[in-house]
């Protein structure tokens, strides 16, 4: 069978399990919507966690990243990872002894001020559709590239599914759901990594196949290869960075809280039995995170060295299928410089932005670039986020892997934008409705309201999915540093700092947001041309501006809060009892 | 339970927390950033050492935290006597015993 009839057989089967599990599990109440009744065991919660964080951008384009930034791309593994140790210990096991449904719910009520609440529900809510669009987006992409449906039908396709199981399911069928896809993608994403690491270096696996050695009788390691390649080709060396100090360790730092803050990951701690579990749902995470956080440098470097190999000085007439396959779909492009009929790979772009072709072909089959070329000797464009989907093809990999492949990019982008979806429609349903705008509603008017929020945000995240504003790739910068700036210190000093009161609270979230909006708005839209460290504060990039914001939110904050009156006394005595795992409510039974 | 009881609680929270987040931050952004270009003179087993620990160490370490954390607080909860699991483990071993 051919990779795209396997690819359908796949893709059939996994989205018949994902709905299978939403009526099995369909939710009957707003606590089984909203926390899945609170009764999900910490290794489930675990798995569950890890396919709601790793995304279309995770599952897709990190390696990608990995391969091309080298150790520029640590930040995305450390600040990725690390998050979850401040969450096992700052956060998650208080918000689940404060046992309510959502992050404003905790804001509101810590800092006992309806505007506290709305103040979380907007942070909530640009941060959880700068984030779903991408995975949209994703979705339409897999969709196109392996099954030939247009994007259009791809993203609706990918709405109708999360339609069913998180409007019907809500958090409950979600998070089972979650549990099949993490299954998924995870064999989805070590499948490949495995055999091309033993195609490279003759080891299963591949967190060791990247510092063993290349088998091709050159005695140098995977890395020295690498290094040694790129510097020969005019690049710098693969294990040393381009950025400044400051800024990847601001990056770094941004990226961690910001992933601690992130609602649709803080609100899956809400939903295991007890405190001590939530400690331990974290550990899970991480680890089955981490299973494809360590692989992903070694696929990276693979993919790189595979990627060299093939192309660099390779006739066009002789190139391997996958470089012409890709490059009809024009996220691969060619311009012969030197007209000597091979392929020159060298640092810098070989054209001016991407590529744009004619309809007539070169004599050779290649297609004829438009763009006007540059000066350097590089020949080559290549879209950074094939590297997963094209490397099984890079390494020869049998059929069923493509097909595998196409599957997990799949359930990574539906888990995420699933998880997205349902803390945008409780905070709506539960927040600005039940606890704010219309507080007499039943449970079951409020159980209606979250299924046609969560809808309708369906609708919208499908929107831009398939019309994506042009800014989309640029805005994950927003998510994480909002949540950085934002939630993570306000959740943070509600439960660290007793004295911390109602104005302190909302003067930090609120400059901290305002703050860290503008400076990433002014560098990405109203001044691109500016974003070079010679402008940014503290040399500081956008990415990492997160960090800073969170500075100036924790300093006013604890600034405001000791000029204005006190906590009310009940609020103490609250913060006191979720710092106590003794005395949890009960979970719902299953 | 007593104000005075929970207050030691919270403070060896504290500690133990204090503790794992300095490895925390001593192997990411001390080891992985800060010192990366003192440690990649270092070979370690095929990578440069400061490479390694931004793209693969400190991520272990991370997990390694995590479940020390867990079970050493699980530790401390019985201690001071405000474990979760008193409230279900007391009804089963009494009816064991």
């Amino acid at each position: 069978m051919d990779a795209q009839t396997l690819t359908y057989i796949f893709v059939a089967f996994t989205f018949s399990v994902y709905i299978g599990i939403a009526i099995w599990s369909r939710a009957g109440t707003t606590n089984e919507f909203y926390v899945a009744g609170g009764g999900v065991p910490p290794v489930l919660n675990g798995m569950a966690t890890a396919a709601d964080w790793m995304s279309a951008a995770s599952f897709i384009s990190m390696a990608g990243i990995i391969a091309f930034a080298g150790y520029d791309a640590s930040v995305y593994l450390m600040g990725w990872t690390g998050g979850y140790v401040i969450l096992a210990m700052l956060l998650a096991p208080y918000l689940r002894k404060f046992g309510q449904f959502t992050v404003p719910d905790f804001i509101g009520t810590r800092y006992y001020s309806s505007t506290a609440r709305v103040v979380a529900v907007i942070c909530l809510i640009l941060i959880s559709f700068t984030y779903v669009a991408g995975q949209m987006r994703g979705v339409g992409i897999v969709f196109s590239q392996f099954l030939n449906i247009p994007i259009f039908w791809g993203v609706i396709v990918g709405m109708a599914i999360v339609f069913i199981y998180a409007v019907l399911g809500g958090m409950k069928g979600i998070t089972y759901t979650q549990v099949a896809q993490f299954c998924v993608l995870m064999f989805a994403y070590l499948v490949p990594a495995i055999f091309i690491s033993m195609l490279v270096t003759g080891i299963p696996i591949p967190q060791i196949g990247l510092g063993a050695q290349v088998l091709d009788g050159s005695g140098l390691s995977v890395l020295e290869k690498l290094d040694r390649t790129l510097i020969d080709l005019g690049f710098g060396a693969y294990t040393e960075g381009s950025k400044s100090t400051i800024d990847v360790f601001a990056i770094t730092m941004a990226l961690m809280i910001g992933t601690a803050g992130l609602p649709h990951v803080i609100v899956r701690f809400f939903t295991v039995p007890k405190v001590s579990d939530a400690r331990k749902s974290a550990g899970y995470a991480l680890l089955f995170i981490a299973l494809i956080y360590t692989t992903a440098p070694a696929v990276g470097a693979f993919a790189r060295i595979n990627f060299i190999d093939n192309v660099h000085n390779a006739e066009y007439t002789e190139i391997p299928a996958w470089f012409k396959s890709w490059e009809d779909i024009g996220l691969i492009g060619w311009e012969d410089k030197n007209d000597d009929g091979k392929i020159q790979y060298s640092p810098g772009a070989p054209f001016q932005g991407k590529p744009t072709f004619a309809e007539q072909r070169r004599e050779d089959g290649s297609r004829q670039i438009t763009n006007a070329a540059t000066d350097n000797t590089n020949e080559v464009y290549v879209d950074r986020d094939i590297m997963v989907l094209a490397n099984p093809e890079i390494a020869a990999l049998p059929a069923w892997v493509i097909a595998l492949v196409a599957a997990g990019g799949l359930a990574a982008a539906l888990s995420t934008a699933a998880g997205l979806l349902l803390v945008i429609s409780t905070a709506i349903s539960h927040d600005l409705l039940k606890k704010t705008f219309a507080k007499g509603i039943s449970d079951k008017q409020e159980l209606f309201y979250a299924r046609v929020a969560a809808a309708t945000a369906i609708g919208i995240a499908g929107y831009l999915g398939i019309d994506p504003p042009g800014f989309v790739a640029q805005v994950v910068a927003f998510a994480f540093g909002l949540a950085a700036a934002s939630l993570f210190p306000a959740i943070l000093l509600g439960i660290f700092d007793r004295r911390m009161n109602k104005e302190g609270a909302i003067t930090g979230m609120l400059a901290g947001l305002v703050f860290s909006f503008s400076y990433i708005a002014f560098f990405k839209f109203v001044a691109p041309e500016m974003n070079t460290a010679e402008y940014w504060l503290f040399g500081i990039s956008p990415e990492g501006i997160g960090s800073i914001g969170a500075v100036v939110n924790f300093t006013l904050a604890f600034v405001v809060s000791r000029l204005t009156p006190d906590v009310p006394a009940e609020i103490v005595a609250m913060v006191n009892n979720i710092r106590i795992p003794k005395g949890v409510n009960k979970p719902s039974m299953h | 339970m007593n104000d005075e009881n929970n207050d030691a609680y919270w403070k060896a929270n504290i500690r133990l927390m204090l503790i794992l987040l300095s490895i925390w931050f001593l192997v990411s952004f001390v080891f992985g950033i800060l010192l990366v270009d003192t440690l990649n003179q270092i070979q370690f087993f095929g990578f440069k050492l400061g490479f390694w620990w931004a793209q693969q160490g400190s991520i272990y370490v991370f997990i390694i935290l995590i479940f020390t954390y867990t079970a050493m607080m699980q530790r401390i909860d019985r201690k001071y006597g405000v474990s979760d699991d008193d409230e279900d483990d007391a009804s089963k071993n009494e009816e064991v015993k």
